[in-house]
Formats: structure tokens, sequence, C-alpha cells
């Protein structure tokens, strides 16, 4: 059973000691799980922990500048201050607003349209298999600030080849105008995310036990129904899990109306998404507002996500 | 066998379905290429998804000469950014995932809840007052901006240590500590070897992740000269404004997507393993 092949020179007792592997496992120490896990920890710790823990402190502190020429500053606790003034900032209430509802609409679109490719990527008449896969999941890959310029053009009014065939059907839309951008950004996110999810709905699909579904297609089963009665709920774990990734994608939200903003589309606006504005906050000298706003949105994706994943999980529990 | 064919009908309607889905996919993709190729002020003219006035090498030199060829220090900054994340994060990564596996020790457990629960707050959120934090240190406008937060992967700990409970077997470890190998012997000779798919998956996500980031870097650097290729594009975009040619940003994004596409294409099958993994949470 032995891996070795030659003995060990010296000390066999250690061998003789047999014992379970349990008992040996005792003996390397927390000390030489410490030294693995150290580099790893303290860079989680300063890039990860850290951030968090000065913004929860920023959030509750405010600087005094004592008279105008950038004299001395003072820092007081302020409370909740900063908090209050988050939930009055017209600009970052406005934006929470945006991204939910890009959230409430962009979110089920994308998983409906995912959890749709991957039952028509498991039925039994798709061909070219491999290929769809690799071609649906191929955005993800790609960079969102590029595909986000890329549709910075392709979305322009005389460049679009979406335009013609729209137009023929009698839709004129100008995607770029103020009042379709967040439709035009719902579209990048369903670009760039899409086969992404189907990949992780479709990986579920694939680990189905091959003995329920010939059952079912047994008993008469198959097409819609199988799908709707015994793939879906089989799969429900992967579509909890698609659905908070997407949640948590939506709230930080930034790279694609920063690039619309940044390419001065005349209806983007810089303060599209939350993130957008704590950066402009910050950078408008008030960094314990931004902080406070930060933490925010934070706690909100946080609860949201958290919540949904316990009460899916009781939710299985109870059934 | 229970094989019912499905009707014709049925058939065609699933692969049409498909086939649409891939024509979305792939539409943008194929107007960037043909875009690309347009020679300077033919953008706007013939089919937006035909070649005409072709003109590839023009908007290449062009691409790789303006600005003093900044655009090949933008490639070169994502590529130095991404292979040494990617690089040292897998490492650390792996270290941390196979001591969670194979060490039992109080407080493993809540560690590893930590370390799962932050991927719960996206790093986004935080960008700003790790940028702040970092500015203090004098660190912002270095490489290191951009490359400390990248070797932190928790997604890579999760992995590995799934990874190592699965696939190296404790016997393996005792029989090293037999032969008087030391801990750290121990891993890089017999469970790192051992790890090696899990390794080409955490590097292979690291690495797209940090190459497609934008967030990041655009807060970090501001001198032009360290940017990465996406940040870099984004500018010559905001600069279409001020009169800076279209064929720019478009010729650049194409050939910014090609090394990626390469490596997307290559390594096919380890995206899989990275996703199916990530399932299981």
């Amino acid at each position: 059973m032995s891996t070795q092949t030659a003995p060990p020179p010296a000390p066999a007792p250690a061998r003789v000691v047999a014992g379970s592997s349990r008992r040996r496992h005792h003996r390397r120490t927390a000390l030489s799980a410490a030294g693995f896990l150290v580099p790893f920890g303290v860079l989680f710790t300063a890039m990860m922990l850290a951030p968090i823990g000065y913004a929860i402190y920023q959030s509750f502190y405010k600087v005094h500048r004592q008279g105008l020429f950038g004299g001395a500053q003072t820092t007081e606790f302020a409370g909740l201050d900063n908090f209050t003034a988050a939930l009055h900032d017209g600009d970052f209430t406005a934006s929470l607003g945006r991204v939910a509802l890009l959230g409430v609409v962009q979110v089920p679109v994308m998983l409906g349209l995912a959890l749709a490719l991957a039952l028509l990527l498991d039925a039994r008449s798709a061909r070219l298999r491999k290929t769809f896969r690799m071609v649906f999941f191929l955005p993800y890959a790609l960079p969102g600030a590029i595909a986000a310029v890329m549709w910075s053009f392709l979305l322009v009014k005389d460049l679009s080849p979406f335009t013609g065939p729209l137009g023929a059907i009698g839709i004129h839309t100008d995607f770029l105008s103020a009042g379709w951008i967040p439709v035009s950004i719902g579209n990048m996110i369903t670009w760039g995310w899409t086969g992404y999810n189907m990949l992780i709905i479709y990986s579920a699909l694939q680990s189905l036990p091959a003995e329920v579904i010939e059952a079912a297609a047994l008993d008469n089963c198959t097409g819609w129904r199988l799908a709707w009665h015994i793939k879906i709920p089989m799969v429900r774990s992967s579509l909890v899990l698609t659905t908070v990734f997407s949640i948590i994608g939506t709230a930080q939200l930034y790279t694609e109306p920063a690039v619309l903003a940044a390419a001065r589309i005349p209806g983007a606006s810089n303060k599209f998404s939350p993130i957008m504005n704590t950066t402009l906050t910050a950078s408008q000298a008030d960094q314990n507002l931004a902080a406070a706003e930060s933490v925010l949105l934070a706690l909100v994706t946080l609860v949201l996500s958290f919540g949904l994943l316990k009460f899916t999980q009781r939710k299985t529990a109870d059934a | 066998m229970t094989s019912t064919r499905s009707p014709l009908t049925g058939r065609l309607a699933v692969n049409a379905l498909l086939g649409l889905m891939a024509l979305y996919t792939l539409i943008p993709l194929w107007w960037l290429l043909v875009s690309a190729t347009k020679g300077q002020g033919y953008l706007y003219k013939g089919s937006p998804l035909w070649f005409s006035h072709f003109d590839l090498g023009g908007n290449l030199s062009s691409v790789f000469s303006f600005q003093g060829g900044v655009f090949s220090s933008w490639l070169a900054n994502s590529a130095l950014y991404s292979l040494v994340g990617a690089a040292v994060s897998t490492l650390l990564s792996v270290m941390a995932g196979f001591a969670l596996a194979k060490y039992r020790f109080r407080g493993r457990e809540a560690i590893f809840n930590v370390i799962l629960a932050s991927v719960l707050i996206p790093a986004p959120m935080f960008a700003l007052p790790l940028f702040l934090m970092l500015a203090k240190l004098q660190l912002t406008d270095t490489y290191w901006a951009v490359l400390l937060p990248s070797f932190v992967s928790p997604f890579g700990v999760y992995l590995s240590r799934i990874y190592a409970s699965a696939s190296v077997p404790d016997e393996l470890l005792e029989a090293a500590r037999i032969d008087g190998a030391g801990e750290y012997r121990t891993f890089f000779r017999i469970a790192l070897p051992v790890m090696g798919p899990a390794l080409v998956t955490i590097f292979l996500f690291q690495f797209v992740s940090v190459w497609n980031n934008y967030l990041l870097p655009s807060l970090m650097i501001n001198d032009s000269s360290k940017l990465p290729v996406t940040v870099g594009l984004v500018q010559w975009r905001s600069e279409f404004a001020n009169g800076v040619s279209p064929m720019l940003p478009i010729t650049g994004a194409f050939v910014s997507l090609i090394p990626l596409l390469i490596a997307f294409i290559a390594l096919q099958r380890f995206w899989r393993s990275g996703l199916t993994a990530g399932a299981v949470k």
C-alpha cells in the first residue's frame, strides 16, 4: 500500500507508533498551518478588510477645517450625521433607485435568458453544443470597459447595424439618448454576463442523475413539461446562486455607465451609479460622506444577497 | 432506449433560438473586426457589417504610433499586471487553501467563513477607501497600487481548499513527512503537482479579472505610461470628442481583444471546472 519505494534510512519508530492517520494529523501544528496562511492573510487583511474598516471608521467622523486657507484640520466624531447626509444626497439616492430599477428589470431578463439557453442546450435536439456554449460564454472573458467602448460606437445612430432593421419594423430610436441609456446599459450587462450565468445553470443541469430524466421520459414527460416539472426545480440552487451574483454585480455597477460618461455621450450622466457618486463625492473633498455612502451601499447589498441565501435555504429545509 | 424523436419543428426551433443568441453575441465583435479594417474616414460609409476601403495596416500603424507609441506600453502594462497578479495570487491562494484543507487548528472554519463572506462584499465598493489608504502610503500611481490588490483572490482560496480536500491524499503527505521532508518541501514537491489543474483554473480566472478590471486602475493610476489597456482605450474614446480619430479606440479595442481570444480558446476546459466549483457554493 505504501507509496514509498525505499524504506526510510533511519528512524522507523514514527511508523511503529502507527496509530491512525488522524493522530498524526495533530502533529501538524497550527504553527505550520499559519506558515501557509500568513502570506495570503496579511494581504487579504490589508487589501480587503482594512479598506472596509477604514470606510466604516471614516463614515462616523467629520473633518472641520479652520479658516478658509487650509489651516489646521480637526476630526470629530459625527455619529450618524454622514449617513443622514447620504440619505439626503439626492444624486446618491437617485443612483440607488436607478440600479434598483435596473436590477429589477435586467436581472430577471438576463437570468430568464440564461435559464432558457441552458435548457435549450440541454435538450436532446440541440446541435453544436460545445460551439454554442463557447460562443455564449465568450463575452465574459472580454473586458467590460472594452465592450463598453465597442457598444458606445455600435449604438451611435448612424453607425449601428441595429438601427436599420429596427427602423424597418417601425422602431426609430437613439439608443444613446438620455431615456434609452439605462436600456443600453442593461443590454451591455446582458451581453456580457448571460453566458456566464448560462454556464453555471447548464453545469447544474448536466449533473442531474440520468435515471431521473429517463424515468420522467418513460412517464411521457418530455420537452417543456420535463423542463418545467423536473429540471428547473432540480437546478434551483444554481438559480439562487446566479441571482445572488447578479444582485451583487448590479449593485457595484460602474464600468459601463462610466465609459459612456467618459465618452461624453450627451445623455450619459457621471452620477449614474452609486459607486460613480461615491468617487465623485470623494474627489469633491467630502471623503467622510463618500465613506458613509460606500458603507450604505455595501450594507444594502449584503442584506439583499445574504437575505436571499438564508431565505431560500430555509425554504429548502422546509420542503 | 427512450429515444422518442422530437418532432422536426421542435428540433428546428431549439437550434434556431440557440443560433439567434449566438448572432447577438457575435455580431458586435464582428462589427468591431470589420470596423477596425476600414480606412480613415470610411467608418460611416458602406455596410456596417461588411468590409470596404480595407486599410487595417494603416489603422494599426496609427494605433501603435499615436502619442509616442503609448499603446504598446498599455498592452505591456496589462500583461504585467495580469501575469504577476495572477501568478502571485495563485501561489498564495493554493498555500492558504491547502492549509485550510489539510491542517486542523482552532479557528479554521471561522477563517474560511470570513474569506467566503468577502465574496458577498464586492471589492469595487471599497476601491475608494483602498485608494485613500494607498494614497497615504504614497503608493498610488505606482505599479504596486494595481498589483497589491491583485494578489488577493478569495475565490482562489475557496477553489484550492475544495480541490486539496478532494485530490491530495493524507497518506501521500504522511509518507513524505516520514521520509523527512519538511512542511514546505512536502507542499511544493507533493501537493502542488497534484493540484495542477486547480492552479491553472485559479490563474486563468485571476488573470482575466485583473486584465478586465477598470475601476481599480482608473482610480489608482494617473501616469499614462503606467495605465493598463482598458483604461487607456477609454481615454482615447473620451478624446474622440476632442477630434481624435474613432479608428484609434476601435482598432485599439480590437487589437487588445486578440490575446484574450487566444487564451480563451486555448484554455477552454479550465473555465468550466472553475464555474462548476463556483456553483457548489
